[in-house]
């Protein structure tokens, strides 16, 4: 673990999301721990479903109404989940910040660029630049080099124009540019090359990682793509119906996965392989997260499966630190 | 939107309208009574020869389908005929009609949003509380409540009980506004008399609240649905992201692209707000085109009812025009593309 001078920038322990629908209780999010560590890339992998999304959205308070999020988040030691909303809102875009997996929805449609970016510098500037008519010209000069720095050519001339005469992969870049506008200290990149050409794909996240690297900031990169997360991240969390499977340095985790639940995904993943290698999908599909069983989440598609699964499996640590939530020994050998 | 698509619009333009004069044309000339018979009355005095007389001189002693063929070639000239009753240009006594109701019109229409926008906002915002089902249940009801209803009980309640606001008119009697644009509460203005402008407007407030309860129902309805909608969009979402304060993200993000589809409903729904002028302006006495119509269809002056309604279908069919147009300024993707 690559641990900084100081403790974890974000610190989760315990983190739980519910939905009570009409059908049962849905439990997206099922008692996450987690550390994100000062200038880490901290890569969270998993099937569409898995709460990847949710449990970032839950740490922000940004989960809708029925949403019901327990346990603690802190973040550089204050304790997000029982902040007011206040002080949560100057936090929000100022020290954490989060993109979308696709610009084109999370940009409005009706407000051009340059006041999508300035309105965020405007919300979290000193109390006198918070003017509702004409820009700080320092504000503006701030929003210009953002959208230079993330690649944007002739950045000033194209602050007045809208978010559709962009194309795929500068709506991309211009909504990392809105996000680490006011240097946060945590960028979430919530699938962050899904929604683009393979050919952008690279250079979006070639993008956030020199972000990462000139501000110094964490990244936490959440991806349903091992490939995505394996070149970038320093470690690996595997997600599977709510739940944290696996959790170890990148390398490690794909080189030797332990949980057999990464060993499938990486099996049946063509971007990691070699050519001459077989692949094997996965049985099965995931679970329905409402009212999940008691036991391992994954023992109905685990080939190791056996009685003693049935029973709540806790998240256990080997000698290395690797992290693995699996009751066979060699999971933690 | 081009400068060719603005042509070809204005060229659909020419077979709706003729349908519209030869429906209003025919409805008339099917619909029982005798213009004739209805200016003379009971008078006893008058002779077979003087009928005669006046049917040739209202030309309607031609046969239907030349009737008709004459007033269209004279349309077109823009000499829609002499209203029987006035014995002057139909197009001189509906334009000097035409103020008095686009103001009741436009009074209507912000009374509706006045009471649409923000009810539908908060009932959006708070969704499944009191206040959305109070409001969403009024507003049912709202929808249902016929214009004709609702302007007698109001004119009972506020003005015979209470007497806070005038019966009927657009005036009180006596006044009289020296017309420069029509528009009575421009007038007034320009006339330098505040007293006459609040007199006008006392006289506006029942009116438009008749014509604009159930144009707010109905907004206040898409104002809703719509912002629920825009609420879960992504962009709203990463708005709060950004930390801006909720009321930016509500009115920056979300209410100006929820406000979209409310022009076009608009637009769409100005044909019952003219319909509904009608019924409106001949409970309160307004001295609008509604009201002319009506007195024109009851002493059945055939050009002064057929050219009535091509205006109405001329107005309507511009404000669907403009509602085009407001439809790309609100909304930038179709502006620029």
């Amino acid at each position: 673990m690559s641990a900084g001078r100081d403790g974890p920038i974000l610190s989760v322990r315990g983190l739980r999301t519910e939905f009570p629908t009409t059908r049962g209780r849905v439990v997206a999010v099922d008692g996450i721990d987690l550390d994100v560590m000062p200038a880490e890339c901290l890569g969270v992998v998993g099937e569409s479903g898995s709460g990847k999304s949710v449990t970032f959205l839950s740490m922000l308070g940004m989960v809708r109404l029925p949403g019901r999020v327990s346990g603690e988040v802190r973040f550089d030691g204050r304790d997000l989940l029982g902040m007011g909303a206040r002080e949560l809102r100057e936090l929000r875009g100022r020290e954490l910040a989060i993109t979308f997996q696709d610009a084109q929805m999370a940009l409005n449609p009706s407000l051009s660029i340059g006041s999508q970016i300035l309105e965020t510098l405007a919300a979290h500037g000193p109390a006198g630049s918070r003017r509702l008519f004409g820009r700080d010209p320092g504000q503006v000069g701030r929003a210009i080099e953002m959208l230079t720095r993330v690649g944007i050519p002739a950045a000033a001339e194209r602050l007045r124009d809208y978010p559709h005469q962009f194309s795929g992969g500068m709506r991309q870049r211009a909504m990392i540019a809105i996000a680490l506008v006011c240097n946060p200290r945590l960028l979430i990149a919530d699938e962050p090359t899904s929604a683009l050409d393979v050919t952008v794909q690279a250079q979006v996240l070639d993008l956030i990682a020199k972000m990462r690297r000139e501000l110094g900031m964490s990244v936490v990169l959440i991806a349903h793509d091992l490939g995505v997360v394996a070149e970038h991240c320093d470690r690996i969390a595997v997600m599977y119906a709510g739940q944290i499977v696996e959790l170890g340095p990148a390398e490690a985790v794909i080189e030797a996965p332990r949980h057999p639940y990464t060993q499938g995904l990486i099996a049946s993943a063509p971007w990691l392989s070699d050519l001459t290698r077989e692949l094997r999908p996965m049985p099965g599909s995931v679970p329905n997260l409402i009212d999940m069983p008691e036991g391992c989440h994954f023992a109905p598609r685990c080939p190791f499966r056996s009685d003693a699964c049935l029973r709540p499996v806790a998240m256990r640590t080997a000698a290395d630190g690797r992290q693995v939530r699996c009751i066979r020994p060699e999971a933690v050998a | 939107m081009s400068l060719r698509t603005l042509i070809e619009r204005l060229l659909q333009l020419v077979p709706v309208l003729l349908g519209v004069t030869l429906v209003a044309f025919l409805m008339m000339a099917f619909t029982p009574g005798d213009p004739v018979e209805i200016m003379i009355g009971n008078d006893e005095h008058v002779t077979p020869e003087q009928i005669e007389r006046m049917r040739r001189d209202l030309g309607l002693h031609l046969p239907l389908h030349e009737r008709y063929f004459h007033y269209v070639a004279n349309a077109v000239t823009g000499d829609f005929g002499l209203s029987f009753y006035h014995r002057r240009p139909v197009s001189e006594v509906l334009f000097e009609r035409l103020p008095a109701t686009i103001e009741l019109a436009i009074a209507s229409l912000l009374v509706a949003l006045a009471i649409a926008v923000p009810a539908g906002m908060i009932a959006a915002v708070r969704r499944g509380s009191i206040f959305d089902r109070v409001v969403t249940t009024i507003s049912v009801a709202g929808v249902a409540i016929p214009n004709f209803f609702l302007g007698i009980v109001l004119i009972m309640f506020f003005a015979v009980n209470l007497g806070w606001l005038p019966v009927s008119g657009q005036t009180p009697s006596g006044l009289n506004i020296p017309r420069v644009t029509g528009f009575l509460l421009v007038d007034s203005l320009l006339w330098g008399r505040p007293d006459a402008f609040v007199e006008v407007l006392r006289h506006l407030v029942l009116p438009a609240v008749t014509l604009g309860t159930g144009l707010s129902a109905l907004l206040m309805r898409v104002t809703r649905t719509s912002m629920i909608e825009t609420l879960q969009q992504d962009y709203v979402a990463f708005a709060v992201a950004k930390g801006l304060s909720p009321r930016r993200v509500l009115f920056a993000h979300a209410l100006r692209n929820a406000l979209i589809p409310l022009v076009t409903v608009i637009a769409i729904d100005l044909g019952s707000l003219l319909s509904g002028s009608i019924i409106t302006e001949t409970i309160f006495s307004w001295p609008g085109v509604g009201r002319v119509l009506i007195e024109g269809v009851t002493t059945r002056n055939y050009p002064l009812v057929q050219t009535a309604v091509l205006m109405f279908a001329v107005i309507y069919i511009l404000a669907n025009f403009l509602a085009d147009i407001l439809y790309v300024v609100l909304n930038p993707r179709i502006r620029l593309k």
